[in-house]
């Protein structure tokens, strides 16, 4: 049952209980998962679990003042969302009902029992055929395009429930999306909306290793822990230590075809931020407005909880749709923490019996279920597609061991971890390098090589391993103080410190710094290493480390991140380091 | 339909059980009458075809199963009028200052509704407190929630009322709207709330203020109900009458010891540390009513006081919090033990909100850079002061101890400023430059060369020297 079908109920049954979300009713014939309208004021629900005469129902709208004996009536399908043109530039509920359209009904505050279809039904798209009478088509085929925004061109599918078979007619021109476009020989209509279950995830050929990087700009992620393109990563880290920036950081500059923002149980003001922001800024490869390639999903913290529950599965529908149109597809949600705090609050409404803190025992199924749906595929009709998902968790008190955080690491394949120490100093993004890790790596090296430079990985372990001498000289300066070690190791420490904050450290809020793109990474990267280097040779000749650290072209480095022309700046930097150190022996 | 029962099957805790033969909605309100003629009121938790579970508000006691159930048929509501400014109401919204009745223009439930993230506006005007920390480090901006944590005998109050007091806009017009203070107190002691009301009639502060009173000894439940009544008034006043509401709430941690009480008094499977399931949800129905919508010129900006049991931040309290709200102000023990005043530490203490409400415009240009550079050298020289206590000061360079003495001088200076100082932002961020003078120039890696230029106090650097070399 998706928001644009007609009402079409055919059971009825009473209420017999409501508590909360949770609504019991007796008589109701449905199925599991089906959607249902509860009371006098039809409030969305879905049935999870039935029990002789009893069907419990979690609804999606706030439950005051239903009463029992108020009627339910069952649709008789699951939940569903609308696909179709018009998705793009979009903000919805966590049951696809676009806000937008919701405050146009009811106000600046969401009321309850109003439906409004995820896709607009009157608008009239252009649609352009791409196959012709006579031709042959199986579901998944392409059968037209549609200009949806000025960056992305919608493909028109046959539907995957569809026989397909022979072209009979073919439309051409302006359409709603529910006026059929093309119609088969079988009878078969084929119109530019159509539906899915959003708990069923849509049919695929084949999943592959991923091989290309989701280039984010963020240095930390793309030069040291990279994600793939259809690869799946976790952002887990106490509160206030950037998870949604980053989030919203890839939102705006991962390389991917369309971006799918999931915030899920997070605060109102942040979305409203994202709703602000994003029209305004402009992709950085095309120059076209963020919003022509996004699709936001909002359902805060304070909108009722079973719609939380369900605004994951209504985002990896909408992405898994656009990746069968051969789309790179990144979904980001934030926080699945809430989600699975969701799934608790209904499951202990249910009483059922608890897992770990109370969590429900299905938890890391519905994790794992929820991951899998993201990948390299090659779709049904041939063309390739991913879904890159970035899940943000919200680890009670930040502890890294609980059931969330465990059962979520145990599947994806990055690990961000941020960090409250980091994010304490303001040294952003608060990504702690020595816990974090990309399984990634080894795949995505020889893009790296092909389309950066040659020696992208060596210069990266080069990095790392400084960063890890670090973290091991820092135990013993805590003990005897930074003057006490030998020069080529207080070297180290100095290198290392400008690593941290020249390299990793990146300014979001910062117009030039908060985008990096690979070459400059890598640049940047190479000119900390030149400065090691020259650095290293000068101490072998003689310099005390001192004079060494002192040279005034070193703090330059610090600004790299924010220069506009950087490539020219950080020759002249190499060069005037080296000539500084030069001169002192 | 007020149909009278006598059907009460069992009281247990602050929730009475009782039979029905009519349906009752969800949320309902419940008046329930004692032999002895007393009404108590309580609301719907669980309702059924045969039975209903009801939280009483003003407690169970003397309740017994003769005792008559009336189901008011409707939810839990305020009564809500401009007139309400000056008052002082229990915490289940009766004037109990002698006044006369209120004579609502509307009422409204008490729930509340969740404002459409597409009708907010992006809270982005800067509010002056006049406190050094939060202006300079940690800016508070209209429409945000920014909560204090803080510890049993920290002088959080102090500071809730310094901001009550001094918060204004710099910069706004004679047109603008008008500024009003809600205060829910929940289960706060008698002399809690003296100081309080001592401090808001001192000040005049009384007249543009609204009191909920749900002191230490009134019923536990009657503070579930205590902080969505002064919401529901601040939602009242910002967004239909234009008033810039500052809302108080102290203290959260009675507020979800109470939703505790009643999860345990329901046998609710718990969360963690028995809390109840449902209270990231239940918190954000509070903390998440803040904020600004767009075409409406009042605003709704809260500071929720919440004292962290243990000086534990990892408690569910206010790490639900956290994760709600836009921030924190941390209250730290051993700055109150040295005596600083207000004892905020700002390491741990954030506004998400702050780099778009500062700024050329807002504050002033030099803003970000400097509270990013104030930051790290702070924590730069806290860091060293674990290591100078191994290794003492001799052992550390020169370069250490400059850090060492910025810390020092940023506590005494920058931070302990007093309960009744008022700082502009320009002061403010005049003494940041004076301690960052400290440090040779090319330390300042973090803001821009030219604010450099313009604000870096030439010679500071010396005077510094000679101190460490004493």
């Amino acid at each position: 049952m998706s928001q644009a079908q007609e009402t079409d109920t055919t059971e009825n049954g009473v209420i017999e209980s409501v508590s909360g979300p949770v609504v019991t009713a007796t008589d109701l014939a449905a199925r599991m998962n089906d959607v249902v309208y509860v009371g006098d004021e039809g409030l969305m629900g879905e049935v999870i679990e039935i029990e002789g005469k009893i069907t419990t129902i979690q609804v999606y709208e706030e439950t005051s003042d239903v009463a029992p004996g108020e009627p339910v009536e069952s649709t008789g399908e699951p939940l569903s969302v609308d696909l179709g043109p018009g998705m793009l530039d979009s903000i919805y509920d966590g049951v696809q009902r676009p806000l937008d359209v919701l405050e146009e009904q009811m106000g600046a505050f969401l009321d309850r029992g109003v439906d409004a279809p995820g896709i607009d039904l009157e608008k009239e798209w252009e649609f352009e055929p791409t196959v012709s009478k006579g031709d042959s088509v199986a579901f998944g085929d392409q059968v037209g395009v549609v200009e949806e925004t000025v960056q992305i061109d919608h493909k028109v599918l046959v539907p995957p429930q569809y026989d397909g078979g022979v072209v009979a007619e073919v439309h051409e021109g302006e359409f709603t999306v529910d006026e059929p476009v093309v119609v088969l020989e079988n009878g078969e209509e084929i119109a530019m909306r159509q539906e899915w279950p959003v708990r069923e995830p849509r049919p695929t050929q084949e999943k592959e290793t991923p091989k290309t990087p989701l280039i984010s700009g963020q240095r930390i992620l793309d030069g040291m822990f990279p994600i793939a393109k259809g690869g799946t990563a976790a952002i887990p880290g106490p509160f206030g230590s950037g998870k949604t920036v980053t989030q919203h950081q890839l939102a705006k500059w991962a390389d991917a075809d369309i971006v799918v923002y999931v915030g899920c149980g997070e605060r109102g003001n942040e979305m409203t931020e994202v709703i602000e922001d994003f029209p305004e800024l402009e992709d950085p490869v095309t120059g076209n407005p963020l919003m022509s390639r996004t699709c936001l999903i909002a359902n805060t913290s304070n909108m009722p909880v079973a719609a939380r529950e369900s605004c994951v599965y209504t985002g990896i529908t909408i992405a898994e749709y656009y990746r069968d149109m051969g789309y790179d597809v990144a979904l980001m949600a934030d926080s699945t923490s809430r989600w699975a705090e969701a799934m608790r609050e209904i499951s202990s409404r249910l009483e059922e019996m608890p897992g770990e803190e109370g969590y429900p025992a299905y938890l890391a199924a519905r994790l794992s279920e929820f991951y899998e749906r993201a990948g390299k595929f090659t779709n049904i009709n041939g063309t390739e597609g991913s879904i890159s998902v970035i899940g943000a968790v919200s680890p009670p008190g930040g502890d890294f061991s609980e059931p969330v955080t465990q059962n979520t690491l145990r599947i994806v394949k990055t690990f961000w971890a941020l960090d409250a120490d980091l994010a304490e100093r303001r040294h952003f993004p608060s990504i702690n390098w020595n816990e974090s890790y990309s399984l990634y790596q080894d795949q995505l090296d020889p893009w790296f090589r092909d389309n950066v430079a040659e020696d992208w990985p060596e210069q990266r372990q080069w990095a790392v391993d400084t960063l890890d001498e670090e973290s091991e000289l820092e135990e013993i300066v805590q003990l005897v103080g930074k003057d006490a070690l030998p020069d080529d190791q207080q070297l180290t420490l100095e290198v290392a410190r400008y690593l941290r904050e020249a390299y990793l450290q990146q300014n979001a809020f910062h117009d030039v710094a908060t985008f990096s793109e690979p070459e400059k990474t890598y640049q940047m990267l190479g000119a900390i290493k030149a400065f090691n280097d020259a650095a290293f040779e000068a101490l072998e000749a003689g310099v005390p480390v001192d004079e060494i650290t002192e040279i005034d072209a070193a703090p330059r480095l610090n600004r790299m991140d924010t220069t506009e022309n950087y490539e020219e700046f950080i020759d002249e930097l190499e060069a005037d380091i080296k000539s500084q150190l030069q001169e002192k022996y | 339909m007020q149909k009278e029962y006598k059907t009460i099957t069992e009281i247990s805790g602050p929730l009475v059980f009782a039979e029905v033969d009519e349906p009752v909605g969800y949320d309902e309100m419940v008046e329930i009458e004692t032999p002895n003629g007393e009404t108590r009121r309580g609301q719907v938790l669980e309702s059924t075809s045969t039975f209903v579970a009801i939280q009483v508000f003003e407690g169970t006691s003397g309740i017994d199963k003769q005792s008559s159930v009336r189901f008011l048929g409707e939810t839990l509501q305020m009564p809500l009028t401009e007139d309400l400014l000056g008052r002082v109401l229990s915490g289940s919204g009766e004037p109990i200052d002698g006044g006369p009745e209120i004579e609502p223009d509307e009422e409204r439930p008490i729930v509340g509704a969740a404002i459409n993230p597409t009708a907010r506006e992006y809270p982005e005007e800067f509010i002056q407190t006049g406190v050094s920390s939060i202006d300079g480090m940690n800016t508070l901006v209209r429409g945000q929630k920014l909560p204090i944590f803080s510890g049993s005998g920290l002088p959080h109050n102090d500071l809730a009322l310094q901001i009550a007091r001094q918060a204004t806009v710099p910069e706004e017009g004679e047109d603008a709207s008008e500024f009003a203070v809600i205060f829910g107190a929940m289960g706060i002691t008698q002399e809690e709330a003296n100081e309080f009301m001592d401090d808001f009639e001192r000040t005049g502060a009384l007249e543009r203020s609204i009191v909920f009173m749900n002191l230490a000894d009134d019923p536990a439940v009657e503070r579930t109900v205590t902080p969505r009544m002064a919401l529901t008034t601040a939602e009242y006043l910002a967004f239909e009458e234009d008033y810039h509401v500052l809302v108080i709430l102290t203290d959260m941690t009675n507020y979800c010891e109470a939703l505790r009480e009643i999860g345990a008094a329901r046998e609710e499977v718990p969360g963690r540390r028995g809390y109840p399931g449902y209270m990231y949800t239940d918190l954000a129905q509070l903390y998440e009513r803040a904020g600004r919508i767009e075409g409406r010129d009042g605003s709704v900006t809260q500071i929720p006081i919440l004292t962290m049991p243990g000086d534990d931040e990892t408690h569910p309290i206010p790490d639900l919090t956290g994760y709600i709200t836009e921030g924190q102000v941390m209250m730290d023990r051993d700055l109150h033990s040295q005596g600083y005043e207000p004892p905020v530490n700002v390491l741990p203490s954030l506004s998400r909100l702050m780099d778009d409400g500062i700024g050329e415009g807002l504050t002033r240009g030099d803003h970000a850079d400097v509270k990013d550079q104030m930051f790290a050298a702070y924590a730069e020289g806290e860091d060293l002061r674990d290591l100078v206590n191994i290794v003492g000061r001799e052992a550390l360079s020169e370069r250490d101890n400059r850090y060492l003495d910025f810390a020092d001088r940023f506590e005494t200076e920058f931070i302990d400023q007093g309960f009744e100082t008022n700082r502009d932002i320009d002061e403010t961020l005049d003494l940041a430059w004076k301690l960052l003078s400290m440090f040779p120039k090319t330390e300042l890696n973090r803001i821009d060369e030219e604010a450099i230029e313009q604000y870096y106090h030439e010679g500071a650097e010396t005077e510094a020297e000679e101190v460490t070399a004493d």
